[in-house]
């Protein structure tokens, strides 16, 4: 068994084809017509930039925006007048080929990108290696070689893909692919996972091991390559291979279906996303809204905070994705074990009590008014819902709302447009909250139940603690009492009620917190359809009794034993 | 020619997204548009090309002196300067 890195997950078992491309052997010419060849690299550079103008639009239909815009970076770099006027004037001054001059100017930009400190550059060169080699093919009437016609199934192996040779590829017939180099997060390795393709990369030497034809078994999952398996470890994955398709067939079933019970009530399911990439795979599970957008990752792995414009583009983005489904947006939740670098927080001796999240926005009002105006100015473009988290107080929801209406204020003196239709609520993650859960929801639009914070403050566990994380678990009967009060309460005023922490994605607790009246279940978009089916298949009234059962129960224990028994 | 020295605050510097954006600013202007950093007039970097600007590798607290030449220096110069002031 080979280890490498799991890129993909999912399991391949079949034929390898290996992919071993000899480098192609580019020689100084002595006997060099400058005119001629100046011709030929004119004519190689607009095949190499129709075929990457191509390759942009299949991207574009396969796999959406943001993958495309690596192409739109290789024709910047096919435009770009050093690299033109560099290799046009090797080839007049110093009377290299064509090519020689290509080689030469394009391993120097190499050479210079690989050099550099930051990750993002180094990958660059990756890019510039690409373009580099797609203009010589073209100058030396060479075919690249393309995976968009195989005869047969096959997985692919191969020292490294590039992006345009794992776009290309024929994806009904590369079953999987597995390489010598390349990490999670490099170019072929995010493709395969939009593709669902299973790719194990990062093998070390994976090529000089298969040959052509070899049966090979890739589990994506944990990153293992099987060359020639034995036929009982064949037969044990492709059991694993059905059961994985029949659940996958089953759910699928499931993409467009209501999401009701057997007598009638109607509940909504969303995703919860960290970057509008997400949306996609929300949407590709048969996401009804999003439920929580952790807006966070707009400002960390950042130098300086995210100016209004970038989040406004963000938010904007993912509201439009979403097509006037629901989007609720949660406001900057910082602090805690989240730090960003521009943003000194003191040390604190208990962070998670301690300046963070709305604690932080009504302070520091500079950070929450770029935030909450960016929020407003994109509210026109989709179904938009604000919400506020760790809320602890009556005056903080107060001071929040004041703040939003005074944005308003501020955009209509502007001129600006917003739409007035923005519901705002709050996450109940804070215990304090919840107790006084029945005057909050007269002043909010909706709660969202951010579990994840109320069972850690509500049982007074770190979970991260491993002597005490025994004590954190989402069948812990107080957490389960606090939740039901804080929904009676908010349905008493008549608002809406979601959850947007991991315990809204336990299949086992479905049929709990439908009975207690959740209105809505925001989860990882990989659990959608597994919920879907809990809630079709189940009436009601049955989730009621089982959620009146359980609030009978004194131990997590008992909770968990009785749900797994039913 | 005109030309002014600016310091970069944005602290992922002419990096990236932020070079591309730049560069396409430069292209869209019919003035020639050279790039010096740290004011090392030793070495320039030609504006309009991604792959100049991104080897310039110009980060935070560098200064960017931007050097436009050409019928519409003017407005280049104002037009660039605001990119990199409002920090992209």
């Amino acid at each position: 068994m080979l280890k490498g890195i799991a890129a993909s997950s999912g399991i391949a078992i079949c034929k390898a084809l290996v992919i071993n491309e000899a480098e192609v052997a580019i020689e100084k010419r002595d006997e060099v017509d400058v005119e001629q060849e100046l011709k030929s690299f004119s004519k190689a550079l607009e095949n190499s930039k129709e075929e990457v103008r191509r390759l942009k639009e299949i991207t574009l239909k396969k796999l959406g925006q943001g993958k495309a815009e690596i192409f739109e970076a290789h024709l910047m770099m096919l435009e770009d007048p050093e690299l033109i006027t560099g290799i046009e004037d090797k080839i007049k001054t110093e009377g290299f080929n064509a090519e020689y001059a290509v080689k030469i100017t394009v391993d120097m930009f190499i050479t210079i990108f690989e050099g550099m400190a930051n990750d993002y550059m180094r990958e660059r060169a990756a890019d510039i290696k690409d373009i580099g080699k797609r203009l010589v093919y073209n100058l030396l009437g060479l075919k690249l070689r393309t995976l968009s016609a195989l005869e047969e199934n096959y997985i692919v192996v191969a020292k490294d893909l590039s992006p345009s040779e794992t776009v290309q590829m024929d994806h009904e017939k590369v079953l999987g692919f597995a390489t010598d180099i390349g990490g999670r997060t490099s170019h072929s390795a995010i493709m395969a996972r939009s593709l669902d393709i299973p790719a194990v990369v990062g093998l070390g030497n994976i090529t000089a091991l298969v040959k052509d034809g070899d049966t090979l078994i890739i589990d994506g999952d944990i990153g293992a390559v099987y060359i020639n398996p034995q036929s009982d470890l064949i037969a044990v994955y492709k059991k694993k291979q059905e059961m994985a398709r029949l659940e996958k067939q089953e759910l699928q079933a499931l993409l467009k279906a209501e999401t009701i019970t057997l007598d009638g009530r109607r509940v909504e399911l969303a995703g919860n996303i960290g970057t509008p990439d997400n949306v996609s795979g929300v949407l590709k599970n048969g996401g009804e809204g999003v439920g929580l957008f952790r807006t966070e990752f707009l400002y960390m792995d950042k130098e300086q905070m995210p100016s209004e414009e970038e989040q406004f583009q963000a938010y904007k983005r993912v509201l439009e994705e979403m097509q006037n489904k629901p989007v609720v947006i949660r406001t900057l939740d910082i602090g805690g074990d989240k730090k960003l670098p521009y943003l000194p927080i003191k040390e604190e001796l208990n962070p998670f009590l301690g300046y963070r999240a709305i604690r932080i926005c009504l302070k520091q009002r500079d950070i929450f008014r770029a935030q909450v105006r960016a929020l407003l100015r994109a509210s026109i473009y989709g179904n938009l819902k604000i919400m506020f988290p760790m809320i602890a107080t009556l005056e903080e929801l107060r001071e929040a709302k004041a703040f939003v209406e005074e944005m308003k204020q501020e955009l209509s003196l502007e001129k600006v447009a917003y739409s007035n239709d923005v519901e705002l609520g709050i996450m109940i993650e804070i215990p304090s909250a919840a107790i006084i859960s029945d005057v909050l929801a007269k002043e909010v639009d909706f709660f969202s139940i951010g579990t994840n914070d109320l069972i850690q403050y509500t049982v007074a566990v770190d979970r991260m603690n491993e002597n005490v994380s025994y004590l954190y678990s989402s069948y812990n009967p107080a957490v389960l009492r606090l939740i039901k009060t804080v929904i009676d309460n908010a349905h008493k005023e008549g608002k809406w009620v979601g959850m947007c922490g991991e315990m809204a994605g336990d299949v086992k607790l479905a049929p709990v917190l439908l009975g207690f009246g959740l209105d809505e279940f925001s989860m990882s978009a990989s659990s959608i359809l597994k919920v879907r089916s809990v809630i079709r298949g189940i009436e009601f009234r049955r989730a009621k009794v089982i959620a009146e059962d359980v609030l009978k129960m004194g131990t997590a224990e008992e909770i968990e034993g009785y749900l797994s028994s039913i | 020619m005109q030309k002014i020295t600016i310091t970069i605050n944005n602290k992922e510097g002419l990096h990236a997204r932020p070079a591309s954006l730049f560069v396409n600013m430069a292209t869209s202007f019919k003035s020639n548009i050279t790039l010096v950093k740290n004011e090392n007039y030793s070495k320039e970097y030609a504006g309009k090309s991604i792959l100049s600007v991104m080897t310039m590798a110009a980060g935070a607290g560098d200064t960017l002196t931007i050097i436009a030449d050409g019928e519409d220096e003017a407005v280049a110069i104002e037009g660039l300067k605001t990119l990199i002031e409002t920090g992209f």
